[in-house]
């Protein structure tokens, strides 16, 4: 999991997910030649999963923390965008105070600043505990979150929330899909830039020397705890900013899309492409999804399909589907799964 | 609240409590003893009530339901241990969290495949249909008494076998050091396949008590297994007296936190109780080790 050997080799490092940005980005003109607008709305969710899933790589894959509550912090970013947006529709000011607005130039970072603000407390807190204890108590945070989104009564409760209003970007009107789709890459391509970044600089060695050994790293006088929570807390930030494209991408947000499977599911994205590299999670989110399709496509008890292919990538497969271009290189020593 | 709801509430909560010690009692030997998290226990749960459900519907008996169900869930669990679960054990958590989780979809969609996705009716028996007036002017439900007499039964002699045996021992031994405890001779992996199978067991009998109460669906592991795992870290992972002592505190805080606040908020109650005595004991209330 914590692989120092695997630490960025600069120019190269960027290839990939360079790559992977642009192809995403050829997506909307095939959908318009194509005239299939299914296409960009698939792409719409890969984009938002993986900008969730590369955002819970930098805790789970390079931290070594298996957080379970991002479907949470998601929903936390959404939950932002949708409310203001319900104000503005109304005309009725927050707590008769400030005007509510459909602008996501503002509503955009606001929504990722809660969730990050939301995760430097559920960080602070969670980390305190360790291994199995933070998985839990990630868990129970997340059915926090869930419970506090089913219990906004005025903003739909347990049937979620419906953005009436047109959802704008400045002056840009972003309502037409294929417009917005490119807001959420940029998203995606911001936090590609961002997490690559902070993964190959000395923050992110300590972050994974923690991981791998965190005796040595406290012997060496760090102390991890203010790493990890810096970790925890970008990773929040970028996991609400997701929420919020999601919620202006679907105009609705629902206490659904903060359930703990799926938190699970985004685990699943991050270590199905593979959590060594920062990249790996949009190819594991765009593998989920596109399973997803198929799988459902040909049969309704295609879960348990799908939980068999987990379970196979996990017994067989345990570096991801980055991994397979691995197969046939002799491997680093060291490293791999603790 | 008047005195009589407030006792009939507090009945409901330490029902309610026992039951999640029956799940949670597996479930935190499995973690202590091979620092294994186990997200497919939920599962065991279902199918112990299903197993039950389609035994009742077939026979008519409650008894041979009850019978059914615990043999098939320690069955099924055994099976899982031994297939699968047993490769995790050394491997990391994350593994351990993405295989179980993997499992879970699999027994859902199975048990949607064998019995359907409509809820099945679980009836009571007779002599347990009725109330019972546990105090004047205080009618209770005869079955719900019942799941707490077994609840409390099964805790005890849990208790009993755990502290008092000499399989107990290997047990706790197993828990507090497993390296240990097999350098002096125990069976460790003897031991926990059947420590395992009691544990699916107890799971099975918790779902099918519950099959009367709630309904019998697929996908009813999965919000009681949340709660049995709080229950656990509550506890401190290891530790059965942990495990007895936070699952009626959750039981009882849940019941009244739905009955005094919406049921939503109460439910987010018990994940802030147990935010709260983590962020102070992060090994939880009886930390098994050191």
């Amino acid at each position: 999991m914590a692989d120092l050997s695997a630490a960025p080799r600069k120019t190269r490092d960027w290839i990939a997910p360079a790559v992977l940005v642009a192809l995403l980005a050829l997506v909307p003109p095939i959908s318009l030649a194509l005239d299939d607008p299914f296409l960009v709305k698939v792409a719409m969710r890969v984009v938002v999963f993986a900008i969730v899933a590369v955002a819970l790589d930098l805790v789970v894959g390079f931290g070594g923390l298996v957080s379970l509550c991002h479907a949470g912090l998601l929903g936390v970013g959404g939950y932002v965008v949708a409310i203001l947006a319900f104000h503005d529709f109304n005309a009725e000011p927050i707590f008769g105070l400030l005007p509510g607005t459909s602008n996501l130039a503002v509503t955009l970072p606001l929504g990722a600043l809660t969730a990050a603000l939301v995760a430097v407390v559920v960080g602070a807190i969670s980390l305190r505990t360790s291994g199995p204890y933070f998985i839990m108590i990630t868990l129970a945070f997340n059915q926090m979150f869930y419970y506090a989104a089913v219990a906004l009564q005025k903003y739909g409760g347990e049937d979620g929330l419906q953005i009436m209003s047109a959802i704008t970007l400045g002056p840009l009107d972003v309502s037409n899909r294929y417009r917005f789709f490119y807001v959420a890459l940029a998203g995606l391509a911001l936090t590609l830039l961002v997490i690559t970044r902070m993964a190959s600089s000395r923050f992110g060695i300590i972050l994974r020397a923690a991981a791998a050994n965190e005796t040595r790293v406290v012997a060496v006088g760090v102390a991890p705890w203010a790493y990890r929570l810096v970790a925890f807390t970008v990773s929040g930030f970028f996991a609400g900013m997701a929420g919020a494209l999601l919620a202006a991408s679907q105009q609705f947000i629902s206490p659904v899309d903060m359930a703990w499977d799926r938190s699970g599911d985004f685990v699943v994205m991050a270590v199905l492409g593979g959590v060594a590299t920062v990249w790996g999670p949009v190819v594991g989110a765009a593998a989920f999804i596109v399973l997803e399709l198929v799988l459902s496509s040909w049969s309704q008890h295609w879960h348990l399909a799908f939980g068999l292919l987990i379970l196979m990538v996990v017994i067989f497969l345990r570096g991801g589907l980055a991994d397979l271009a691995h197969v046939f290189r002799p491997r680093a020593a060291g490293g791999g799964h603790g | 609240m008047t005195s009589a709801l407030f006792i009939e509430q507090l009945l409901n909560g330490v029902q309610f409590g026992v039951m999640l010690f029956l799940i949670a009692s597996g479930l935190t030997l499995v973690f202590g003893i091979m620092n294994f998290i186990n997200l497919a226990h939920g599962s065991l749960y279902m199918t112990g009530a299903f197993a039950a459900a389609a035994t009742q519907a077939a026979t008519g008996s409650f008894l041979a339901a009850i019978l059914v169900g615990m043999i098939v869930a320690a069955i099924v669990g055994l099976l899982l241990e031994q297939a699968v679960l047993r490769r995790f054990y050394g491997r990391s958590h994350l593994d351990q969290v993405l295989a179980t989780f993997g499992l879970i979809l699999i027994m859902n969609e199975t048990t949607r495949i064998l019995f359907g996705s409509t809820p099945l009716r679980m009836n009571l028996p007779g002599a347990l249909s009725g109330s019972v007036e546990i105090l004047p002017g205080v009618p209770y439900p005869a079955f719900r008494l019942a799941i707490l007499a077994v609840g409390l039964l099964v805790a005890g002699a849990l208790y009993v076998i755990i502290m008092k045996t000499r399989m107990g021992m290997w047990v706790r031994a197993g828990a507090s050091n497993r390296a240990i405890a097999a350098a002096m001779g125990v069976n460790v992996p003897l031991v926990f396949a059947g420590l395992f199978a009691v544990g699916a067991a107890f799971a099975g009998l918790a779902g099918l008590m519950a099959g009367p109460i709630l309904s019998v669906q697929v996908g009813m592991g999965e919000p009681i297994l949340i709660l049995a795992l709080v229950v656990t870290v509550i506890g401190g992972i290891g530790s059965i007296r942990g495990a007895f002592v936070a699952a009626l505190m959750v039981g009882v805080v849940d019941t009244f936190g739905r009955v005094l606040l919406t049921p939503a908020l109460g439910s987010m109650v018990i994940f802030m109780l147990m935010a709260a005595i983590l962020a102070f004991r992060p090994k939880g209330l009886f930390a098994v080790h050191g």
